[in-house]
């Protein structure tokens, strides 16, 4: 067998056109396409009483100005609730033009198309829309007290479902436990923010009924269902491609945005292909957020710091609508014990409409704030009780042999929460060994006797990836011993189209070179689920695994009989099958491809050679494809996990605030990971560190700040500070690998690893830093500010 | 309201990568766009159209500048460089090219045009910058996938592969 590539630090297959400037973006393509432009809401709420849209037609090379009024059908109804809920009593979504009221700043109310972009905002401009403002409700407290404004005008209240669920005794333990504490702590908003906004192209064909669309999505098979339904058409009439995209980190998950249907309907209408790329400042106002929860805590613990019961309450901010149901506030209650044993937990979250952009999965998807609230509960217990806080962790870690462990409330999938495998003190030690406890500790003294405020941070977390449904791939061998691989998920900076291919290359024998793969192409393979939840590698890497053993185990075939060996005799090697133990006995798999597919006409490179072998290899059957044959070769296999596989880690951070400044500045970054069986540490690396940034963004710099009145106050990257490299600190990254049980490869996702617990290390840091409870996050100097001339440290 | 009126065509002759382009554009066409959708190098990306992000980073007489924040008849007479000119001909990658390959400085590729750009006047001298230095030298581009490692090893290094080729 060649070299085996799975766990080999490969370079990736999709550089090579991303640095040359070849790559293809949405709005890379089609320069000669109609642009659209969208006249969204300046109101948080507010009565549409009128629209004018006279100014936008007298506009030269205006194709078309649309308001709700224009669509019909499906198109006229509220887009789709996409995950329903026994506990979702009053689900809402918004309709894809406003229909009489919109509910946040930057509801999309009109659209226009025109014949470049430009003139498009002209037209829009000249767009005059009569509102009649309406109280708006911001807060999430106010949201859910009496009396308060009502985010959708016609409902009785704001709250858009309310789900409880309890392992063990709380409240009998809460009634006997030695120690008794309650805190509030408070995650805010935040936001994905990839470097390439959303992107719509549509191109429509009225001669053959059939619309192609461009979408920078993470669920092209998603949209393009949709789609069909939405245009009456059959699936093979729909076709949805996510091309290369520019990062999503969640936001490009939600299905549908308004602009994902209106482009392509705009595109029937007119006849014409329109384009539409989201600026940023539509970005901030019209792509969805994450992460408000306010959360009442709680816990039981006894003279040790053993917890013994622990009681969650908390209101989840879903923004004005709650398409993606509620998978952010259940995720954040199965995953807020974390590597902890708690034999006696309650949650209790309500899911709470405000006029706000609405909220779907952010990276992490409701777990950075699960972990913040159960590291900012162990550190304060230790506090409280006057012990060590790593000593704490250790005492209340999961052991290594209570796996399978359940952890007694339900996971995302309706199905049981039962961790696979995990060394949580095992973590522990490497990660307080690694960064040399006594010694950060001791320059932590030396700082500090110089004045300086410097803290220790430590956070660790579990992270449930890997979930269903399902996934395919289909592989084929082509002619020329190329092999081409596809799969219905789609890529945004994954290095999907490597990880893939090492997999395949294992399984066939075939240089890393001579695979390509395909992801997010509905022409390809049109079931498929999506990338999100961090499980892309674990899903469709095994769909992947599978087709390529089907494919094997049909070559082998058809190889035994061409060679004339029994197949246990073959080897995959270099792009052929050889007959074991005789070096000059073999055949290259195009060739195989090609003998599969006995031609009438004779033509091309090996059409002599294919003929002779096809004799050989057909020669007993009685016609020219035996019965059970098929001309190619290719495979097509699935893959449905019985249940998500937990990876964990643990990050530690010596962090000081400058007094002068209030900035934060990180001295040392320790993070210790574990997602089961490396396929390639290149890019895991590569995705744990990028996780960090984008975590410390969301613990110091990136919150979205509302008015009152529901405005963004920092919509724009003037304001709405994403860390450039010079706030990202060198990290000391350490692996482990306790390979999953549940699946062969025995891998587990790694995507959202590196975010969730940043804002919780950056907190205890800070609190320990200067003396002071941090209880939410993001934070920023101007607070830090404020901390140090309250309280002096 | 008045209705805005579409301004008149008007000449300019870009120099990109080193080609004398005659173009016709109206004066409030930026750069960016006219790059991208005009010429059709679409390398060169959009990410913020407020000069933030950096991700539209150019080379305009040999020094970085945002194609977001430029007018492109600003650009009349300037040597404009964009990415589609780094590689050689012959497919072969430009020293900073290939460390960004070897050492994982993309993700999804949507900064990678701009941090090519923004490092490519300096790269030669990464090799000798502190840490901070070199972080500050890229300070003016942003990327959300890499958490910077991977592109700050490139930049450091990409000067030794123009070594090792030179050797060669």
């Amino acid at each position: 067998m060649t070299t085996k590539l799975f766990g080999e630090r490969v370079e990736r297959r999709e550089d090579g056109r991303l640095l040359t400037g070849a790559g293809r973006f949405t709005d890379d393509l089609a320069h000669d396409a109609a642009q659209a432009a969208f006249v969204r809401s300046d109101f948080a709420h507010a009565r549409i009483c009128d629209i004018d849209v006279s100014g936008a037609l007298d506009v030269a090379g205006v194709l078309g100005v649309y308001t709700y009024d224009d669509l019909q059908g499906g198109f006229a109804e509220r887009l789709p609730l996409l995950i329903p809920h026994r506990d979702l009593k009053s689900p809402r979504t918004q309709y894809a033009l406003a229909r009489n009221e919109v509910c946040y700043a930057g509801e999309v109310v009109a659209m226009v198309v025109a014949r470049d972009r430009y003139i498009a905002e002209d037209a829009a401009q000249a767009i005059r829309i009569e509102y009649e403002p309406l109280p708006v409700v911001v807060d999430l407290e106010q949201a859910v007290a009496v009396g308060s404004p009502l985010t959708h005008s016609d409902a009785a209240d704001n709250v858009a479902a309310h789900v409880s669920e309890m392992k063990g005794d709380v409240d009998g333990v809460l009634g006997s436990a030695p120690h008794v504490f309650k805190w509030r702590f408070r995650p805010e908003r935040s936001a994905s923010m990839p470097m390439e906004g959303r992107a719509v192209f549509a191109r429509y064909d009225s001669g053959q009924d059939t619309i192609e669309v461009y979408d920078s999505t993470q669920a092209p098979t998603g949209i393009r269902a949709g789609l069909a339904e939405l245009f009456e058409l059959d699936w093979d009439r729909v076709h949805v491609i996510a091309p290369d995209v520019g990062g999503g980190f969640g936001v490009k998950v939600m299905q549908f945005y308004p602009e994902e249907v209106l482009v392509p309907w705009a595109s029937r209408q007119l006849g014409m292909p329109v384009k539409w790329t989201e600026d940023r400042r539509e970005h901030f106002i019209g792509s969805n957020q994450e992460r408000g929860q306010i959360h009442d805590v709680r816990v039981g613990v006894d003279a040790e710091g053993r917890i013994l019961t622990l009681d969650v309450r908390f209101l989840h901010d879903t923004g004005a609508y709650c398409p993606y149901g509620l998978i952010v506030p259940i995720i954040t209650a199965a995953q807020l014990p974390g590597p902890y044993r708690l034999a006696n937990y309650r949650y209790s979250f309500w899911s709470v409409f405000t006029n706000t952009v609405p909220v779907s999965p952010y990276r992490g998807a409701g777990r950075p704030q699960a972990v913040f609230v159960m590291e900012r509960v162990i550190e304060r217990v230790a506090h409280e009780l006057g012990l060590d806080s790593l000593e704490v962790r250790r005492r209340n870690f999961i052991q290594p042999d209570q796996f399978p462990y359940d952890v007694g409330v339900s996971w995302q999938d309706g199905g049981p929460t039962v961790y696979d495998s995990g060394d949580y003190p095992g973590g522990f030690q490497l990660l307080l060994d690694s960064l040399g406890l006594d010694g950060a500790r001791q320059q932590q003294a030396e700082a500090r006797a110089e004045g300086r405020l410097v803290g220790l941070g430590v956070g660790c977390y579990v992270e449930g990836t890997g979930i269903g449904p399902y996934e395919g791939a289909t592989i084929a061998i082509l002619p020329d011993g190329t092999v081409s691989a596809a799969t219905g998920l789609s890529t945004q900076g994954q290095g999907h189209e490597t990880i893939f291919a090492q997999i395949v290359a294992d399984e066939l024998g075939v240089p890393l070179e001579r695979i390509s793969v395909t992801t997010g192409d509905t022409r390809r393979i049109g079931f498929g689920v999506g990338t999100f939840a961090s499980r892309s590698a674990v899903v469709a890497g095994h769909a992947m695994l599978r087709a390529a053993r089907s494919l094997r185990e049909q070559t082998a075939k058809l190889a035994s009989t061409t060679l004339e060996v029994a197949v246990e005799d073959l080897v995959f090697e270099a792009g052929a099958v050889h007959v074991r133990g005789v070096p000059e006995k073999s055949v290259p798999l195009g060739r195989l491809t090609l003998v599969s597919n006995p031609l009438r006409y004779a033509y091309g490179r090996d059409a002599r050679f294919a003929a002779e072998l096809a004799q050989r290899a057909y020669a007993k059957a009685d016609r020219p494809l035996p019965e059970g044959s098929r001309p190619g070769l290719s495979a097509l296999e699935y893959y449905s996990p019985a249940a998500g596989v937990f990876g964990f880690g643990m990050h530690a951070a010596l962090v000081e605030v400058d007094r002068r400044t209030c900035n934060l500045k990180i001295l040392r970054y320790v993070i210790v990971h574990d997602c089961g069986r490396i396929i390639n540490p290149l890019i895991v690396d590569g995705q744990v560190l990028g996780g960090l940034a984008q975590g410390i963004g969301g613990a110091f710099y990136e919150r979205i700040h509302y008015s009152p009145e529901g405005q963004i106050q920092n919509a724009s990257f003037m304001d709405f500070l994403i860390p450039y490299a010079t706030e990202i600190p060198p990290v000391e990254l350490h692996h482990l690998e306790t390979p999953s049980p549940r699946n062969e490869l025995g891998v587990k996702g790694v995507g959202e690893a590196g975010t969730i617990p940043v804002p919780a290390v950056i907190a205890n840091g800070l609190s320990d830093a200067l003396g002071v409870p941090i209880d939410h996050v993001p934070l920023s100097p101007e607070e830090l500010f404020q901390i140090l001339h309250r309280e002096p440290a | 309201m008045s209705v805005p009126v579409r301004s008149e065509l008007q000449r300019v002759t870009l120099t990109v990568n080193g080609a004398a382009q005659e173009l016709e554009v109206e004066p409030r066409w930026l750069l960016s766009d006219v790059l991208r959708h005009q010429l059709g190098l679409t390398g060169t990306h959009v990410g913020c159209e407020h000069g933030v992000c950096g991700c539209c980073t150019i080379l305009a007489g040999g020094r970085p500048a945002r194609s977001c924040l430029m007018f492109a008849l600003q650009a009349e007479g300037l040597e404009i460089q964009t990415v589609e000119g780094l590689a050689s001909a012959d497919g072969t990658l430009h020293p900073l090219q290939e460390a960004f390959r070897r050492h994982h400085g993309l993700q999804c590729g949507f900064c990678t045009p701009g941090f090519l750009m923004a490092a490519l006047p300096f790269y030669r001298t990464a090799e000798g910058m502190s840490d901070q230095e070199l972080r500050e030298a890229l300070a003016g581009q942003l990327c959300r996938c890499t958490g910077y490692a991977g592109i700050l090893q490139a930049v450091r290094t990409a000067s030794s592969i123009a070594r090792e080729r030179g050797q060669a």
